[in-house]
């Protein structure tokens, strides 16, 4: 094999570390003045994809091609990636009506038309959002493509230059090492990895990287919406629990519920 | 006050393991509580070991004016504070193990002997325990969340703890103008977490967040990490409730930021430690929570350097500069040893500094940021550095600027000395220290060496300096050789040998190398105007 051109997909999500609000309309999360970052399972593909350069295996990482769809903030999680280490990225614009975006068919169909269109032969996904926890994407996409798939790998090891790839993930009560060649698609999972800091003159050369924007009618798909969500609440509250003075407090209090 | 601002550590250990990745849409972690550190989960091991600070320090003599507690006062105390939570009563009863714990710091250099401990649930029970005291010529130690580090906040002999616990309600809160009006009792986390579901912040952080109250952080004029920010106490507590020894209770809690009408008598009590009156409330101005906040990491070649990043940092990020903090290489290895996180830059050096700001505007925030980043960069100030790209790489890169304390405690005992210096000679205060004990032999990589490593760190915004030498045990040898040459060292300087720590136990006898004699003299009468029994926290502070 040439070389890899590797794909990596990520998405620009409410940060983990921030608790997600339901909208006054219940139709969906508020979004609106709340931190966003890169998706975490995503950080973990990028930094794969840099690593498997760096390890020098026995085929050449020849490009890293990060790409997001979404609103006009997506350009901030493209530059994050590629001061991981991205070469170049695509912005696809799909405008941000509040609806949690497209669903992962017509994710995985606009992956399936870059795929061919930039000869890609590995595409490295995480293996959900955290916003919408579908993780159907990356399998759906080795479907359309009619390519191998090795989902929540924590382990990828690049064996020979004729493109054999071994992958281990986690099952039950143990691991698993699936073989497959290339081209093929893999998602990511947390063991895989520690992704790096993006240090600062790495954040500096990746404002000169190319960022192309495209949408999604350049590449031949449209954004079909299957599903309507009726309604999104917060789980009940937990009730909070009472303080009670001294002993005797305690004592009644457990009369009072009948626990003695 | 310096240090860890935990966290529940196993949350925030940088970024591997992160299993709560994949069920955070479910069970969510605020940032607020996930930034919490506790000092009192330092404080589980064993006290038994501790030494009591009356034979650590034998030049201290109980008082021979106090009385003894008896058993008449113990039976007044609970007739008068009723609850049977409000005392723990070692006199009568056998209650070593739940006393021990306010006998004792966290640190394990301080202990007392005290036998009783009082928590009043407000100011006017606290005024009828201190006038009851005063007569009886009792001795008593006020005590928050007993997070101090300079031994202040526990008895050395049998004084009587008096604990702020109890005393934990908030009283109020202005949106417009921003004041917040709280018990002492209330823990800062709690105030602060408070005010973010309002939109402000308290002006105060600091690494015992979790445990300390904002009684004692007024009491103690602690400082903290956002001071180059938002000043200090003496400027932010607009008001206080605070209850004299006779039993008076001073009713000064003002929401007012302008005031001329005599003289401030509320700044007395701040910082005072307890010695002239009891804290029992705090009115406090409070800023608007930020809405951007971010966090760069460097490393820096020279300390040189690292004032010429902060002299750029001041210039170009000014108004939402919030922190800049000053990390040496050693400090950072320990941290390293101790956590075995992997750090966020790729080479070493020998110092490294942690870069906040905190505005209204994420996007010019950014902007700023950047071209600040890339100016130090061009210029060759700073070597490496990286930018958190988000909430959990903001905190993972705190880590290591508040991991510092907890690491060293974890790693064996500390001698720590919180001074503040000109800024040009902030560093040179950790080479001489270190020169002067591999001089003497002390320091070296294997446990024949009580010495572990010398290490500084501190909040370069405020010219001040943790010196911090870390020793596998205590042992006077080592004492020795730091005290009192660091304080001689301290005065020629023109500094203060205790920046936000206070004096406590610690730095009572040393205050001479800060203050000169008319200072502690006009100190001296006021200590005795105000509490001329001295009963209010003896054998510290002046």
């Amino acid at each position: 094999m040439s070389g890899l051109r590797i794909l990596v997909p990520v998405k620009r999500v409410i940060d983990y570390a921030i608790k997600p609000r339901i909208n006054k309309a219940q139709t969906g999360v508020e979004t609106a003045g709340v931190k966003h970052s890169l998706n975490p399972f995503d950080e973990l593909s990028i930094e794969e994809a840099v690593r498997l350069r760096e390890r020098k295996g026995p085929i050449k990482v020849e490009d890293i091609l990060a790409l997001s769809a979404g609103g006009p903030k997506c350009p901030d999680v493209l530059r994050t990636a590629m001061a991981m280490g991205a070469d170049r990225a695509f912005h696809i614009d799909v405008p941000d009506k509040g609806d949690g975006g497209p669903e992962p068919l017509t994710i995985a169909k606009m992956l399936q038309a870059v795929v061919k269109e930039q000869n890609v032969n590995l595409v490295l996904l995480g293996k959900q959002a955290i916003d919408g926890d579908q993780g159907q994407t990356g399998q759906m996409l080795a479907g359309l493509l009619g390519w191998p798939q090795a989902t929540q790998a924590s382990k990828v090891d690049i064996k020979d230059d004729a493109g054999t790839v071994e992958i281990t993930h986690e099952v039950d009560g143990g691991v698993e090492t699936l073989r497959a060649k290339l081209p093929m698609v893999i998602t990511t999972d947390l063991r895989l990895n520690e992704p790096r800091y993006a240090s600062l003159p790495n954040i500096m050369k990746a404002k000169k990287k190319p960022l192309e924007k495209k949408t999604l009618a350049d590449l031949g798909v449209e954004d079909t919406r299957r599903l309507k969500t009726l309604k999104v609440t917060e789980p009940p509250p937990r009730k909070g629990g009472g303080k009670v003075e001294d002993v005797d407090g305690l004592v009644s209090k457990l009369k009072e519920l009948g626990a003695l | 006050m310096s240090g860890a601002r935990n966290i529940t550590a196993a949350l925030r250990r940088a970024r591997v393991p992160r299993p709560s990745l994949a069920i955070r849409t479910v069970q969510s972690i605020t940032p607020l509580t996930a930034r919490t550190f506790s000092a009192s989960s330092i404080r589980t091991s064993d006290s038994r070991q501790i030494k009591f600070t009356s034979d650590a320090y034998p030049n201290l003599k109980r008082n021979p004016n106090f009385a003894d507690i008896s058993a008449d006062d113990v039976a007044h105390f609970k007739e008068l504070l009723g609850s049977q939570s409000a005392v723990i009563d070692g006199v009568t009863t056998d209650a070593t193990d739940d006393i021990e714990p306010f006998n004792s710091d966290w640190m394990r250099k301080y202990r007392g002997h005290t036998r009783l401990v009082l928590k009043p649930k407000d100011a006017q029970e606290v005024s009828k325990v201190l006038k009851y005291c005063n007569e009886r010529k009792l001795a008593v130690v006020p005590q928050g969340g007993n997070t101090g580090l300079v031994g202040g906040s526990v008895p050395v002999f049998d004084e009587i703890v008096i604990n702020t616990s109890r005393m934990n309600q908030i009283r109020s809160f202005d949106a417009a103008s921003g004041v917040l009006v709280a018990d002492a009792g209330v823990i800062l986390e709690t105030a602060d977490q408070y005010l973010a579901e309002r939109e402000h912040l308290f002006p105060l952080d600091l690494g015992a967040k979790g445990s300390c109250h904002i009684g004692g952080n007024v009491s103690t004029n602690a400082g903290g990490l956002r001071l180059l920010r938002y000043g200090s106490l003496h400027g932010s507590v607009l008001g206080l409730e605070a209850v004299l020894p006779d039993g008076t209770i001073v009713d000064a809690l003002s929401t007012l930021r302008k005031n001329n009408t005599g003289y401030d008598l509320k700044q007395l009590f701040i910082g005072s430690e307890g010695t002239i009156g009891l804290v029992t409330a705090v009115s406090i101005q409070c800023p608007p929570r930020p809405k951007a906040v971010n966090v760069a990491y460097f490393g820096l070649e020279s300390f040189e350097q690292v004032q010429q990043a902060y002299l750029a940092a001041k210039g170009q990020l000014s108004e939402i500069l919030s922190a800049f903090e000053l990390m040496d290489g050693r400090s950072q290895k320990l941290v390293i040893e101790s956590t075995g996180n992997k750090h966020p830059l790729e080479g070493e050096y020998p110092f490294y500094c942690l870069v906040e700001t905190s505005g209204s505007n994420a996007e010019h925030d950014m902007a700023k940021l950047e071209s600040f980043l890339e100016s130090v960069m061009g210029d060759g100030i700073v070597a490496d550095g990286v930018l958190a790209q988000d909430e959990t790489q903001f905190q993972a890169l705190w880590r290591w600027r508040e991991g510092i304390t907890e690491s060293l405690s974890h790693l064996g005992g500390t001698y720590k000395y919180d001074v503040s210096i000109p800024l040009s000679d902030l560093y040179l205060l950790v080479e001489d220290c270190k020169a002067r004990l591999t001089e003497k032999g002390l320091v070296g990589d294997d446990d024949s060496f009580p010495v572990r490593a010398v290490v500084g760190y501190g909040h370069m915004g405020d010219s001040n300096l943790h010196l911090n030498v870390a020793v596998r045990q205590y042992s006077k040898e080592v004492e020795k050789a730091i005290e009192p040459w660091v304080y001689e060292w301290i005065q020629k300087r023109q500094g203060s040998i205790s920046a936000e720590h206070g004096l406590g136990v610690a730095k009572r006898e040393f205050i001479g190398y800060s203050q000169n004699e008319t200072m502690v003299k006009l100190m001296k009468q006021l200590k005795n105007l105000y509490d001329p029994n001295g009963i209010m926290n003896p054998y510290k502070y002046i």
